[in-house]
């Protein structure tokens, strides 16, 4: 059995989810799938089961903060990065209070990032 | 719209630059958008609603995109539809960010990006556009900001 962390990307746009792939690269996980809307993220979440989960807030279908909700109760260990544009305090602090683990805005450098990925995998 | 309101966009813009490129934009001084058109290869388009309504947009060429690309992701392997997503995302990334001023009734849409020199792109006629150039890497870009 395979013990690497399994990560789902979820987000509209093909850049972020490539960026999140490469400042991500040097971490021993495996990506398991990407999705580029909401609802179309719940139904991939239920067939691969990660880990972690970056999430965007923004996105066409379902928006982030409703998919946040619906993959946990599909499993409530799960962990979530919030990863969005919306910089407004009350955005994140709705998103950790629906459960995620940490909110990272965009835009975001790699250490922004790798920094909230390597608090999660360590806990 | 103030000029504090434009502020808050060049901040935003400025910061989308150099945190995303490590290379900092310059950006000219605002002025009124008159009847000619302002718009370059690629266009991301974000609609304003909530406390403040409107609409804002970046056009940009295509070989700033993907001289972007290039400096993001270390590859010429960039497709039009990542090019197109790239205007998308910076248009909704400037967007999101001024919420920091504006708060969570500042609601956007996800992006519309428009591909090629359209004639112009339709902004809400009872208001003023105001533009903003913006220099990145010796390329021009503009933000055009509509709001209530």
């Amino acid at each position: 059995m395979s013990d690497k962390v399994k990560l789902m990307i979820v987000d509209d746009s093909s850049i972020i989810r490539k960026l999140i792939r490469k400042y991500l690269d040097e971490y021993n996980m495996e990506i398991v799938g990407e999705a580029s809307d909401g609802k179309a993220a719940v139904d991939l979440f239920k067939e691969k089961r990660p880990d972690i989960v970056t999430m965007d807030i923004v996105m066409p279908e379902m928006d982030g903060l409703s998919v946040i909700q619906e993959i946990l109760k599909i499993d409530p260990d799960v962990k979530i990065i919030a990863v969005t544009a919306l910089s407004d305090k009350s955005t994140g602090i709705q998103a950790i209070k629906l459960g995620a683990k940490s909110f990272v805005t965009k835009p975001f450098s790699p250490d922004k990032l790798q920094a909230a990925f390597a608090k999660l995998i360590s806990n | 719209m103030k000029e504090t309101d434009l502020h808050f966009f060049i901040d935003s813009t400025l910061n989308y630059f150099d945190e995303v490129t490590n290379d900092k934009a310059v950006t000219g001084i605002p002025y009124i958008k008159s009847d000619e058109p302002v718009v370059l290869d690629y266009t991301g388009i974000i609609g304003i609603s909530g406390k403040r309504k409107g609409s804002i947009y970046i056009t940009a060429s295509t070989k700033m995109l993907k001289t972007m690309g290039k400096v993001i992701l270390h590859t010429d392997d960039l497709s039009t539809d990542d090019i197109k997503d790239l205007i998308g995302e910076i248009a909704n990334t400037i967007s999101g960010n001024v919420r920091t001023a504006y708060g969570s009734d500042f609601m956007i849409s996800v992006p519309v990006v428009v591909e090629g020199h359209a004639r112009d792109i339709s902004m809400p006629e009872d208001l003023q556009s105001f533009v903003i150039p913006i220099t990145w890497n010796n390329f021009q870009s503009f933000l055009v900001v509509c709001l209530e």
